[in-house]
C-alpha cells in the first residue's frame, strides 16, 4: 500500500488512529528526555512528572483515584493479573464466572484455569447477545474467587449490565473484574461508589498506541502482582516505565473527556445512520446485538448468503473501506466468531457478518461512500453464491 | 489478512463462468455451509460427448474459493473428460500463481467438485466412459468430525501433494481446525502413509466411487426443517435448540432454555427431532447431541 491517506477506516474497535495531540504528546520523550522516572537527576523527573499527570487524566477519565491506576503493558496483561490476582489472594475458593462473549484475553485464560482443575462456568447469552442475571446469581456461591465480565463486547457493541452483576459478586464475597476495554472513551465511566473492584483498559482502542494498557484496582483489593521485579507502580508491576505511551495514553483520556458528548451525538448518529442505509438497501439484513443497548460507534451485520472475507475484500477493492467479519476465513480459525456462535445464528448469516466500527474521526461523506458501494458488492457476490438470490 | 497473487485478486474480482447450466451434463456439488465454504460445479459436454464445452460454477466462500472455482471452469472447458480427471488441486494453485497454504483446501474443494461433477455424469449418462476418480483406499471413515473429512480423503492430500506434517493436512483439508481432537488420528494416517509410500502400488484399490456427497439441498433442508418446525415446537414447550453440525446422515444438536437441563432432553432429542428430520429430509438421519 502506498499511502493511508484515501483510506475510509471503520475499524475502530480493532485499533484506533493515533490522535495527532497524542503523539505530540509523546515525542519530547521518544526525543529530548529519555529519562528514567526512577533515576535521581531531575533528568529523570521529567518523566516522572508526565506519569504523574498521565496517572490523574485516566484516573479523572474513570472516576478513580490516580492511586487506583496500575500501568500495564496492554488490555491482556491487565485482565490476566487481575483475574490470576484474585485466585491467588483468595486461595480458599476455586470458582470463576465469566461470560461466553468475553474477548479472547479473558476466554483463553479461563480455559486455561480448568485446565488446570478450576472450576469456570461461562453465562450463555440469548439471541441478542444479553446475559441473564437470575443465571448468574445461581452460578455464584461463596466458592466464587472472582467475576469476570466486559463492560461493551468488541464484536456486537453490546453493554452489559457490569454495576448490578458486581453486587451479585460482592454478595457472595466474590471479587468482581470488568474489561473495559471497548467502553472506555466511548462511554461516560464513573467507578466511584461502584461494585468493581478491578477494570481493564487498553490505549490503542482510544487513540493512544498500541502496548500500553492499565489495570485499575479499587483501593483496598486483595492484590498479587503478576509481574514482579522493580518497585515501580508502587510494587504492583514491575518493569521501567513506557514512558512516552505512558504519557500518550494521559492525553489520549483528556481527549476522551473532551470528545464524550461527540461520541454519543455524531458518531452514534452516523453509525444509525450506516444502519438504517444497509438495512434499507440490501435484501435481507440482520443486524446483531442488543439495539437497546449498544456501544454507539459499532454495527455488526450479517448478509446472509455470502462471506464474510469476500465482502471485505470488495469494500476495500472497491473505495479502501477498511472494516472486519467475524467469518472463519479472516481469523484464520477455520471456525466462525464465538460471539456469534453464542447468540446461535443459523449458519446461513453466520459467515457473511461484518463489523462496522466509526470512531470521532469519521466522517459523513466516509458513510455516503459505504451506502452508496455496499448494496452492489452485497448482490454482486450473492450472485455467485449457491444458496440465495436476492 | 491473506496475502493473494494479483491472478487470484483479478478472478476474485472479476470471476468467470458463473451461473448455472440447465442443461449441464454433470453437476458436483461440495462442502456445505456449515464450514463455511461449498462450491457447485456444472459441466456440459460438446456434440463428441467427450471434450467439455462449458463449465460453470456458484461458490459460497472466500477470494480464494471464488477464485479458484472461478479458474477451474477455465481450466475445465476445451479439455476432454480424459485430460480433465488428471487434473490435481496443485494444478489449480498453479494456474492462479500460489495459494496461501491455509487456503489450499479450497483448490481442493474444487477437484472434489470436478471429481463429484463426473459421478454425476456417470449416473446421467451411463453409456459415457466417464473416467471417475476412485480413491485409492476408498475409506469413509470420519476422521475429523468439526469438518466431516474422511480418511480417503486425507491420504488422497497427503498423496497428491506430498504433505509431511499435521498441519499441513489442517491447511489443505481443514481435517483437525476445529476441536483438534482428531491430530492424533492425522498423524497415524501420515506416518502409514508416508511409511506406505514406497509400496504404494502394491495396494490395491477397490471400487467405491469417490466421495460421499454432501449436497447442499440436504443441508439447506434440514436448516429449513429446523428453523421452521423444530425450533418453534421447541419454543412452544420453553425449550430451544441450536443446529451445530451436519456430518453426512448425522446431525448435532445443542439443546438450550428449559430442554438443556430437563433429564429428558436426550428423549426429546431422538424421538421428537429426528422424527421431524426424517420426515422432512431423510430416514437415515440421526440426531445427536453436542457436548
Ligand atoms: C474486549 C477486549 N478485551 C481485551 C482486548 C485486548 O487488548 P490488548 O490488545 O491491548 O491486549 C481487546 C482488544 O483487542 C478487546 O477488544
Amino acid at each position: 500500500m502506498e499511502s493511508s491517506t484515501d483510506i475510509i477506516y471503520v475499524d475502530n474497535n480493532a485499533t484506533t488512529r493515533l490522535a495527532p495531540e497524542v503523539v505530540e504528546a509523546m515525542t519530547p520523550f521518544l526525543t529530548t528526555w529519555y529519562g528514567n522516572p526512577s533515576s535521581p537527576h531531575p533528568f529523570g523527573n521529567e518523566a516522572a512528572k508526565a506519569i504523574v499527570h498521565a496517572r490523574e487524566a485516566i484516573a479523572t477519565l474513570l472516576g478513580a483515584e490516580p492511586e487506583e491506576i496500575i500501568f500495564t503493558s496492554c488490555g491482556s496483561e491487565s485482565d490476566s493479573t487481575a483475574i490470576r490476582s484474585a485466585l491467588e489472594t483468595q486461595r480458599g475458593r476455586r470458582r470463576v464466572l465469566t461470560t461466553a462473549v468475553e474477548h479472547a484475553a479473558v476466554l483463553n485464560l479461563c480455559k486455561y484455569l480448568q485446565h488446570n482443575g478450576l472450576h469456570v462456568d461461562y453465562l450463555p447469552v440469548d439471541s441478542q447477545g444479553r446475559i441473564n442475571l437470575e443465571q448468574a446469581k445461581a452460578l455464584i456461591n461463596d466458592d466464587t474467587a472472582i467475576v469476570s465480565c466486559m463492560w461493551a463486547n468488541n464484536e456486537i457493541g453490546n453493554i452489559y449490565p457490569v454495576e448490578a452483576l458486581g453486587q451479585l459478586a460482592h454478595a457472595h464475597g466474590a471479587l468482581f473484574h470488568v474489561d473495559a476495554v471497548q467502553a472506555v472513551g466511548k462511554i461516560p465511566i464513573n467507578l466511584k461508589d461502584s461494585s468493581i473492584d478491578f477494570l481493564s483498559l487498553s490505549g490503542h482502542k482510544l487513540h493512544a498506541p498500541k502496548g500500553i494498557g492499565v489495570l485499575y484496582r479499587r483501593r483496598f483489593t486483595p492484590f498479587q502482582p503478576y509481574l514482579i521485579g522493580g518497585h515501580q507502580e508502587s510494587g504492583q508491576r514491575a518493569g521501567t516505565e513506557n514512558v512516552a505511551s505512558i504519557a500518550g495514553l494521559g492525553r489520549a483520556a483528556e481527549l476522551a473527556m473532551a470528545h464524550m458528548d461527540e461520541e454519543q451525538s455524531r458518531v452514534r448518529a452516523m453509525r444509525d445512520r450506516l444502519e438504517a442505509g444497509l438495512v434499507a438497501s440490501c435484501p435481507d439484513p440482520l443486524v446483531n446485538g442488543d439495539r437497546q443497548s449498544r456501544l454507539p460507534n459499532t454495527l455488526n451485520i450479517c448478509f446472509r448468503y455470502i462471506e464474510g472475507e469476500s465482502i471485505l475484500l470488495r469494500l476495500y477493492e472497491t473505495a479502501h473501506i477498511c472494516a472486519s467479519s467475524g467469518s472463519a476465513c479472516t481469523s484464520g480459525s477455520l471456525e466462525p466468531s464465538h460471539v456469534l456462535r453464542a447468540l446461535g445464528l443459523d449458519y446461513r448469516s453466520l459467515h457473511g457478518s461484518v463489523r462496522f466500527s466509526l470512531s470521532r474521526y469519521n466522517t459523513d461523506a466516509e458513510i455516503d461512500t459505504i451506502l452508496q458501494v455496499t448494496p452492489g458488492i452485497i448482490r454482486s457476490l450473492r450472485e455467485l453464491s449457491p444458496f440465495g438470490r436476492l | 489478512m491473506w496475502n493473494y497473487t494479483e491472478k487470484v485478486m483479478d478472478y476474485f474480482l472479476h470471476p468467470r463462468n458463473i451461473g448455472e447450466l440447465p442443461d449441464a451434463d454433470g453437476v458436483g456439488e461440495v462442502g456445505n455451509i456449515v464450514c463455511g465454504d461449498a462450491m457447485k460445479l456444472f459441466v456440459k459436454l460438446a456434440e463428441d460427448k467427450k471434450t467439455i464445452a462449458e463449465a460453470k460454477f456458484q461458490t459460497f466462500g472466500c477470494a480464494s474459493a471464488i477464485a479458484s472455482a472461478s479458474a477451474l471452469t477455465e481450466m475445465l472447458i476445451g479439455k476432454t473428460l480424459e485430460e480433465a480427471s488428471k487434473l490435481t488441486n496443485q494444478d489449480i494453485a498453479d494456474f492462479l500463481g500460489e495459494l496461501p497454504e491455509e487456503k489450499m483446501h479450497c483448490s481442493v474443494m474444487g477437484m472434489e467438485a470436478f471429481q463429484a461433477a463426473l459421478v454425476d455424469m456417470h449416473k446421467r449418462h451411463p453409456e459415457l466412459d466417464v473416467p471417475i476418480i476412485v480413491e485409492e483406499t476408498g475409506e469413509n471413515r470420519i476422521v475429523c468430525q468439526c469438518f466431516s473429512v474422511t480418511e480417503g480423503k486425507i491420504r488422497e492430500v497427503i498423496q497428491k501433494n506430498h504433505l509431511t506434517t499435521v498441519e499441513q493436512v489442517t491447511h489443505y483439508t481443514k481435517a483437525g481446525g476445529g476441536c483438534g481432537g482428531c491430530k492424533d488420528d492425522i498423524q497415524a494416517i501420515l506416518d502409514d502413509v508416508l511409511g506406505k509410500a514406497k509400496a504404494a502400488k502394491e495396494a490395491a484399490s477397490t471400487e467405491r466411487p469417490a466421495c460421499q456427497l454432501t449436497t447442499l439441498q440436504r443441508i439447506a433442508l434440514i436448516q429449513e426443517t429446523f428453523d421452521n418446525i423444530i425450533r418453534p415446537g421447541l419454543k412452544a414447550d420453553g425449550g430451544d435448540a441450536e443446529l451445530v453440525d451436519v456430518n453426512g446422515d448425522q446431525v448435532t444438536v445443542r439443546l438450550a432454555g428449559r430442554c438443556a437441563a430437563c433429564p429428558s432432553a436426550i428423549q426429546t432429542l431422538k424421538h421428537w427431532v429426528e422424527a421431524k428430520l426424517r420426515e422432512k429430509v431423510s430416514g437415515a438421519i440421526t440426531v445427536v447431541e453436542a457436548k
